[in-house]
């Protein structure tokens, strides 16, 4: 192929994880190696076969840490996102662009967690609690400029970011509920999700306000866990066990930073990271967001999933809010049905690596809520800024 | 060492620095200023040694009226730092200056009820430490602004 294209090039055709659960009591490294070798088996090849690894830029795990215990490897290729949680469908872009590019064969992506409130194994400082928790009290970096303020954490810039998109459209606590609602619907019916317990309205509303106008049930749920894919050629994805999920197109933005909430709200719509990495992603895999057979957007907030709607262009801008009504996406019968898994908001919170392993079970045909014929996935990472997203399909 | 005791108590503060010790040494004396670029003329914030509209290097820290209106807001509930705790629930707003640069600070003396959009608010300027003055915010027209 002499086409300068990641599309359809790569294929993910392992995937794996530890189970789920709020404080497992295991070690990110251990988790990771479990994760790893599950992949491996599903993929059929052994920890021997990764000769290049993406990893996403809070993992503590490190390749380090990976060769040691990967059997001898030579990596031919590595790399990382930036950015957090906008980076977690950008490790296949990466991914598949080591793939095309002719640098690596059997790419290994990964994510380790134990965050879970009370996960404490050993006396790792680094185990357990909130990143947030464990700053220095002087602020080189652009940090300086909100925590002195009080604005401390992520969940802090999201409910302002939350609080604007109900200024201009009118997005209400009902519609919050909407996603929460459809995405708990979800997990009911997957045994690997932690939150299965029926979510009512009145649930959603009563559970306590964080940071307005975010409540604890508009937030993804605080998990441990790991996840990891394996991704090789299209070609070589044939021949494996299980059916591939090619990775049609990727695209990756970053414009400006959301965590300087000044540069975010500076810019005109058709500039945002998102806006621009759907006009890239739907050019590159030749559809539109209407061929799209099941979405999985990054839920750290329902606000958040709202306005990711709108941004990649499933909604009209302003819309977002209507779109998600009357079960708008809800599994099987929603307009567009979107975290088969129940998301971060209910299966677990491993930054979106968990809804992109559900990608790929409904392009296998293998979800709990299955969405019936279905060609084409959609995976997009935080959608604040950078971000980056990607479509699979059914070879 | 636990968890517990790795927590930061103490208020985290801004360490000035080459780029920014400008903005700082203004709210010292009582002032608020952006840079400014000399060839667009356009406001900039946070401080950075470019212009991001039209790439100029020239600029100078030039005075803002202070003057602006809330963009968007949070009320934080908790958990936060513990430094914040006594505060909760307390606000944290973006403020747009009229002079078209977005600005994170807290509203003083305002509940959570009264904050709402376009809200006019004035700069002012409270000490921290021997080095440090945050710029704060208090509605227009309301006493000390």
């Amino acid at each position: 192929m002499s086409e300068r294209t990641i599309r359809d090039r790569a294929a993910i055709v392992g995937i794996g994880q530890t189970r789920f659960g709020k404080s497992l009591g295991l070690s990110e490294y251990e988790m990771a190696v479990e994760a790893i070798w599950n992949a491996c088996d599903d993929a059929g090849m052994s920890p021997r076969d990764i000769d290049a690894i993406v990893r996403y830029d809070m993992e503590q795990i490190d390749e380090e840490q990976l060769l040691a215990v990967l059997g001898n490897p030579q990596l031919r290729f590595f790399a990382g996102t930036s950015f957090g949680g906008g980076g977690s469908a950008s490790v296949l872009v990466l991914a598949a662009s080591a793939i095309a590019s002719g640098l690596a064969t059997n790419v290994l992506v990964y994510r380790s967690r134990a965050r879970g409130k009370y996960s404490g194994y050993g006396k790792d400082p680094k185990q357990g609690g909130r990143y947030w928790e464990k700053l220095a009290t002087t602020l080189p970096g652009l940090n300086q400029w909100h925590v002195p303020q009080g604005l401390v954490s992520a969940f802090q810039e999201m409910a302002m970011i939350s609080m604007r998109h109900r200024i201009e459209y009118g997005t209400t606590d009902e519609q919050y509920a909407d996603v929460a609602i459809a995405f708990r619907s979800h997990a009911r019916r997957n045994p690997n999700a932690v939150m299965r317990m029926p979510m009512t309205r009145e649930d959603h509303h009563q559970s306590r306000m964080v940071s307005d106008p975010l409540r604890l049930f508009d937030c993804n749920i605080e998990t441990d866990g790991a996840v990891a894919m394996i991704v090789t050629s299209s070609e070589r994805a044939r021949d494996l066990k299980q059916p591939p999920a090619i990775i049609r197109g990727g695209a990756m933005a970053a414009g400006s930073h959301h965590i300087r909430l000044s540069n975010l709200f500076s810019r005109p719509w058709e500039e945002e990271s998102p806006v621009r990495v759907a006009r890239q992603l739907f050019e590159m895999a030749e559809c539109s967001p209407s061929d799209v057979d099941v979405a999985f957007f990054y839920d750290f907030f329902t606000s958040l999933v709202i306005l990711a709607l709108e941004q990649y262009g499933f909604a009209a801008r302003g819309e977002g809010g209507p779109f998600v009504e009357n079960g708008g996406l809800e599994w099987p019968a929603g307009r567009l049905v979107c975290n088969t898994n129940g998301g971060q908001l209910s299966e677990a919170f491993i930054h979106g690596f968990n809804n992109t392993v559900e990608a790929v079970r409904q392009i296998r045909g293998t979800s709990t809520c299955q969405v019936e014929g279905c060609e084409l996935a959609f995976v997009a990472g935080g959608n604040t800024d950078p971000t980056g997203a990607v479509i699979l399909r059914r070879a | 060492m636990n968890r517990d005791q790795l927590i930061t108590r103490d208020l985290p503060l801004p360490q000035p620095s080459r780029d920014n010790a400008p903005f700082y040494e203004a709210a010292k004396r009582g002032e608020l200023r952006f840079q400014r670029c000399s060839t667009c003329g356009r406001f900039r914030h946070y401080p950075r040694p470019v212009c991001p509209h039209c790439l100029s290097r020239e600029f100078r820290w030039e005075l803002s009226s202070g003057r602006g209106t809330v963009y968007t807001w949070t009320i934080v509930r908790g958990p936060t730092l513990p430094a914040f705790q006594h505060k909760l629930p307390y606000n944290v707003v973006d403020v747009l200056l009229d002079e078209g640069v977005h600005f994170v600070s807290e509203v003083l003396d305002c509940s959570p009820e009264e904050i709402h959009p376009n809200m006019p608010v004035t700069a002012v300027f409270v000490p921290v430490g021997d080095d440090i003055t945050l710029v704060k915010f208090r509605r227009a027209g309301s006493a000390g602004s």
